[in-house]
């Protein structure tokens, strides 16, 4: 560039302007740290958000609030009680009971890996976590129908409480595997949403079957 | 010179790959056998695809190059789309007879969506339909008292997945022995055989719901139907690689085969399904006049 050695800055165009940094102010009123605020406000926003997605799950709209501020509280709790009320199962010998604490945990969490792992390999579009998210959330239904099989089967275990129990349970799957599908079938490459949905649909009834399957001792 | 550059890449990145010139002859592959061609011999080279092998090797060589420890490199095994996922579980249940299907479903995509998920279908449709039919066969006995036997899913899951993957490395490792051995054997990658026994075991899917219905005759005749269709499926897969060997142990090859898959259905039924005639001994019914009347059903 040894031609432009020779350029200088005329000095009659003025050259104006400001080169100090606007810096914000640091008072604390509008500091956006959560670091000072109660720790009762900190549960309680936590609480309202996995609220609300419960909410979301009752009433599955095409919302994306579930997908965009994932957490896995929600998920956790309803493991944790599913498993809780599959306990206390009949068993003959150890080896012909229901399923064990460990055994739902690892089936609901494990089948949730495999099937995001899945949809992901297909080609979906959505993150890891949301997906656990969505799929972990969807459960409710399902934790709801247990809690009535509970209900029902402390009235009697015959014939007419089996009935109802299936009624019950069927309905359920079915409101679980339509609102999961409701959230997650947008991400998916539209020639395979068939493929992505089917794991999701086994995943549901096999934790259907263990919920209807559950006989108290 | 950007075209060099490009070609000698693509070369470094697939030593492998053969660079078909576009005046050679097609004939060559079949003319190398160095004996009389059978008609029949034409028709299963056309079944084997020997005459495209080499198109299907390069663009085989092109498809997986991603390195293995990416995620893309697992995303072309779910490279399938639902129609192709459904023909080939078609055509692993109406096999027609003559066509392999690895050449005509497969054609160098094989996937592991298939495999996998008819596996864990399969793993759970026998747990529950075992657990169903003897609930059923039971239900008259005052003594019995229902339990869903959740640990045999575990079982059923290990027995099942173990199947569908160690087999076929075994056959892999089998085919490519004998292949070293006798130059002709066309030998399958180990995720086409793989893709063959997950899609041929999708037939004992409705038959594990069959058996539910506790007859033995209906159950043994829907093990020998459904034996008969998955078995037919891998036979015409595997007969043309191993058929130019020496033929006893091409024969003691394909028959291993199906008897391995006979063990796993008959031993799939045998272990989680009781058997149906059972002498219970009947409730007790007490007649109008006050005896006891005992009858054996």
């Amino acid at each position: 560039f040894a031609g432009l050695a020779d350029v200088s800055i005329s000095e009659d165009i003025p050259v104006e302007g400001e080169i100090t940094v606007p810096v914000g102010s640091h008072s604390p009123d509008e500091d956006f740290s959560t670091l000072d605020e109660p720790v009762r406000d900190t549960i309680l926003r936590d609480l309202k958000a996995v609220g609300k997605k419960f909410v979301h799950v009752m009433y599955p709209k095409k919302s994306s609030a579930l997908l965009r501020d994932w957490d896995l509280w929600g998920p956790l709790v309803l493991c944790v009680s599913l498993a809780l009320m599959l306990q206390g199962g009949s068993a003959d010998s150890k080896d012909d009971g229901g399923p064990q604490f460990a055994e739902v945990f690892v089936v609901i969490w494990f089948g949730a890996v495999v099937i995001t792992l899945n949809s992901k390999l297909l080609g979906g579009t959505i993150s890891f976590f949301q997906s656990l998210c969505v799929l972990g959330y969807c459960v409710l239904p399902l934790t709801v129908a247990m809690l009535v099989c509970r209900l029902v089967l402390l009235a009697g275990a015959g014939t007419v409480s089996f009935i109802v129990r299936l009624i019950v349970v069927v309905a359920m799957f079915g409101w679980s595997t339509l609102a999961s599908t409701a959230f997650l079938a947008d991400s998916q490459p539209p020639n395979r949403k068939a493929l992505v949905v089917y794991p999701i649909f086994l995943f549901y009834f096999v934790i259907s079957w263990m919920i209807l399957t559950f006989t108290p001792q | 010179f950007a075209e060099f550059d490009d070609a000698a890449n693509l070369l470094a990145a697939n030593p492998d790959a053969t660079t078909i010139s576009i005046d050679e002859p097609v004939e060559i592959p079949k003319n190398q056998h160095g004996r009389l061609q059978e008609p029949g011999r034409e028709e299963d080279d056309e079944l084997l695809g020997t005459d495209d092998s080499d198109k299907t090797e390069l663009l085989a060589g092109q498809k997986k190059s991603a390195p293995f420890w990416t995620f893309e490199y697992y995303q072309t095994f779910f490279d399938v789309d639902t129609y192709q996922v459904l023909d080939r579980i078609k055509g692993s249940v109406f096999p027609v007879p003559g066509k392999n299907f690895v050449r005509l479903y497969i054609r160098s995509n094989p996937d592991l969506y298939g495999p996998f998920w008819i596996c864990a279908t399969l793993v759970f449709t026998i747990a529950v339909s075992g657990n169903l039919s003897n609930f059923f066969i039971h239900l008259g006995r005052p003594t019995y008292h229902y339990v869903p036997q959740f640990r045999k899913v575990s079982i059923a899951a290990t027995t099942i997945y173990a199947y569908a993957w160690l087999v076929p490395l075994a056959l892999w490792g089998f085919l490519m022995w004998r292949n070293s051995k006798v130059m002709n054997i066309v030998s399958y990658s180990f995720l086409e055989i793989v893709c063959v026994y997950g899609y041929s075991l999708f037939i004992y899917i409705p038959t594990a719901i069959l058996w539910i219905i506790p007859q033995k005759v209906v159950r043994w005749v829907l093990v020998m139907f459904s034996l008969c269709l998955s078995g037919s499926v891998l036979v015409m897969t595997f007969w043309p690689a191993v058929r130019d060997d020496n033929r006893r142990i091409a024969v003691a090859t394909v028959g291993t085969i199906v008897l391995l898959h006979a063990l796993l259905s008959v031993g799939c039924l045998a272990y989680f399904f009781d058997a149906p005639e059972l002498d219970f001994p009947a409730p007790i019914i007490p007649a109008h006049n006050g005896t006891t009347v005992v009858t054996k059903s």
